[in-house]
């Protein structure tokens, strides 16, 4: 089972996130995440799925959401030839003692401090997801309050643009 | 204008000349200004009869069939019926009211979720927000259901919005929607590859599915017959695409197939699949297959359907009839294989089908006569179960006949409204609605339909009192029946005549001549009711 980035442009219409989520799961596929927004072209959203499955369901998803009529385009994005990037917000536990060290690693990690409390410190970071994680598993260690992540959002690296692909498969 | 009147214009622009529907509280505007026009209405008994008749006269007329219901029940009753064309790919344009747009979603009397429910068996759906937006909507629903694979589209208005002013009522001269274009012509190189493995094959068929009279191929794929010698088989909804007396013709392949028709699907060495999915049903009766020894061309409008049931080797994304004819351009007769040794193979698989003689009507017998005293326009609307079973292998395809049957959602009960849409849609043509008497108990409330629009349809019943198809299943698997008796069912005839319908019943072979004349001669809506065994099967 491999995970495929899929970054799809769809009209900004009310119903569409329902209607990808709902193709999803009627399907049987897997969404690992999915985040959306607006693009440059307000009329235009675009959302960047994480899907898990084989070749077979893979090229299975693409037709079936290049058949939804507010689907525009579907490229599948490359993680040597994109970036990556998810924004986490981390509740860390923390106290009299414990704060320094905690600062210490936010700022190697070159994440912000966006909260402070008696007892807890929230720190915001944008990177890949293994930097997240890697965070994470070392703010475990003082105690995680809350977590909150936004899902993976990705683009191509270069001169490439979405708009100028060929949407969906040529048979 | 009233946006209601607006919707009409609209209507009557896309050519509709009839809709099926039933009113109510929050569709009245709709309903006030198709009074004022000239579009014919017709009332069915329940809503999801209103989507079948659209969906049989849609595939008579080749038009898009369009009905309409109000808000609530009257939406969530469609469910069914737009399921059904859904599943067979049959271009529909439904039109619900809906409840106060500053009201939805606080649960209003009648107010029900219709996009949310239909989104997965539409094609695409619209709730109008704004009045100003009905024409595009309209247009772009009507070039959807109809282009690429057709399908049905909703629209759901609330009650507000039609009774709003339009200020612009132009109706837009195209459509464009960046999402959806659709690929009508195949790919040169594919085709080029496909004739190419045609002339290299030694064994090849043809599969022909819906697809086929969805994109009004028939000619073409008789041409292409023709001129590649090439033998056909066809799925349930392939039924008609070529006539069964044509010397290429094999039959039907599936669970309920012909097994000479699945047996030449497993000794191909070449399968051209043309408009047809290939499903579960159409695919189960054949053996094990490995795209090793046999080479996949694979021809579907939808590009989804390319790869998901079956592996492709030359995958061709475009409209049937135009494939068909860039292929019939590229083929060179003097490259073309003797198909002639093959074909004599294939024909010398048919089994002997036997005819039990029974105490009872024999539905495939019946089936055969019915075949020879029906004219060439003929139109056989089959429900589901034993009864479409027995109509697909037994009627007889002739070029102007039509088979009509819901294959991919199964459902009960489409018999009877399927019939009547299609006598609307052709009133010359002769309409026989094949049910069984639980399919007929269903759908029953549209015999007041059909009595009050005087349709001349003949109700061909075929009663074993029984759930025919479950029963057989049940006897299969588990050895003994369960919930199948419908032993009590009424007097037929009586209940036709309440319904100021004539009818007779038969209970033997040899009074079926005399029957079919009669039915035939009738002016007006006839039952005939042949009693069936109970324990008779489709397949011996």
């Amino acid at each position: 089972m491999n995970r495929h980035v899929l970054s799809v442009l769809v009209e900004n219409q009310s119903g569409v996130l329902s209607r990808v989520s709902g193709l999803f799961s009627r399907r049987g596929y897997n969404i690992d995440s999915l985040s959306v927004g607006e693009t440059e072209d307000p009329k235009v959203s675009r959302m960047t799925i994480v899907v898990s499955g084989d070749d077979y369901i893979l090229e299975q998803i693409k037709k079936q959401l290049n058949k939804l009529i507010d689907v525009i385009k579907i490229v599948e994005l490359d993680a040597e030839k994109s970036v990556f990037r998810e924004l986490a917000m981390i509740k860390v536990n923390t106290t009299m003692e414990t704060r320094a060290s905690i600062i210490e690693i936010v700022s190697i990690f070159r994440a912000n401090i966006v909260d402070v409390s008696n007892e807890t410190l929230t720190v915001e970071m944008t990177g890949d997801e293994s930097k997240i994680e890697a965070f994470i598993n070392l703010m475990n260690n003082y105690g995680i309050a809350e977590v909150v992540r936004t899902g993976l959002t990705a683009i191509e690296r270069g001169n490439k643009h979405i708009k100028n692909q060929i949407k969906g498969e040529e048979e | 204008m009233k946006a209601a009147e607006a919707i009409i214009k609209s209507l009557i622009n896309e050519n509709v000349d009839t809709v099926f529907g039933y009113p109510g509280g929050h569709i009245l505007e709709v309903y006030e200004a198709l009074r004022k026009s000239n579009i014919r209405h017709v009332l069915v008994r329940q809503e999801q009869a209103a989507a079948h008749s659209a969906s049989g006269y849609a595939r008579v007329s080749g038009k898009v069939g369009v009905c309409i219901a109000t808000s609530g029940p009257g939406a969530t009753n469609l469910i069914t019926g737009i399921a059904t064309a859904y599943m067979d790919s049959i271009p529909l344009v439904v039109i619900t009211g809906q409840v106060n747009s500053s009201k939805i979603g606080r649960d209003m009397f009648q107010e029900a979720d219709i996009t949310g429910a239909t989104e997965s068996f539409t094609k695409n759906s619209y709730l109008v927000k704004n009045e100003n937006d009905l024409p595009r909507i309209i247009k772009e629903a009507f070039y959807i259901a109809s282009t690429g694979r057709p399908g049905p589209v909703l629209i759901d208005i609330p009650s507000d919005i039609q009774a709003a002013k339009i200020e612009k009522t132009d109706i837009p001269e195209t459509v464009d929607i960046r999402g959806y274009k659709p690929t009508t012509k195949g790919h040169v190189g594919q085709v080029k590859r496909a004739v190419k493995a045609i002339s290299e094959s030694k064994r090849p068929l043809i599969i022909a599915g819906g697809g086929v009279l969805l994109s009004h191929a028939e000619g073409e794929l008789l041409t292409f017959v023709e001129k590649t010698g090439i033998p056909l088989v066809h799925t349930l909804m392939g039924k008609g695409s070529l006539p069964s007396l044509n010397r290429h013709y094999i039959g039907m392949i599936g669970n309920h197939g012909f097994s000479e028709a699945n047996r030449a699907v497993a000794k191909a060495d070449l399968l051209i699949i043309i408009g047809t999915r290939v499903a579960d049903r159409a695919w189960g009766g054949i053996p094990e297959k490995t795209t090793e020894d046999v080479r996949i061309i694979h021809i579907d409008v939808d590009p989804a359907e390319i790869g998901k049931n079956v592996g492709t080797q030359i995958p061709m994304v475009g409209d049937a009839k135009t494939i068909l004819t860039q292929m019939i351009d590229r083929i060179d007769t003097t490259d073309r294989t003797d198909t002639d040794e093959w074909l004599t193979q294939l024909k010398s698989f048919e089994g002997t089908v036997k005819c039990r003689k029974t105490g009872f009507v024999n539905p495939r017998y019946a089936m055969e006569t019915l075949s020879k005293k029906l004219n060439d326009e003929a139109i056989i609307v089959a429900d589901v179960g034993q009864n479409q079973i027995w109509a697909a292998r037994y009627f007889e395809d002739r070029i102007g006949r039509s088979f009509l049957t819901s294959g991919g959602l199964g459902t009960m009960g489409y018999s009877l409204p399927a019939a009547a849409g299609a006598k609307i849609a052709a009133p010359e043509r002769q309409v026989i609605a094949v049910v069984g008497d639980g399919g007929f108990q269903m759908s029953l409330h549209e015999l007041g339909t059909i009595s009050y629009y005087n349709l001349e349809i003949i109700i061909l019943l075929f009663n074993n009192s029984r759930l025919g198809m479950v029963r057989e299943l049940q006897d299969r698997f588990y050895g003994k029946a369960n919930a199948v008796e419908l032993d009590k069912n009424p007097d037929f005839i009586k209940l036709c005549n309440a319904f100021r319908i004539e009818g007779v019943r038969i209970t033997t072979d040899s009074q079926l001549e005399d029957a079919f004349e009669k039915a035939i001669k009738h002016k007006g809506p006839f039952l005939l009711e042949c009693v069936v065994d109970p324990d008779e099967s489709t397949l011996i």
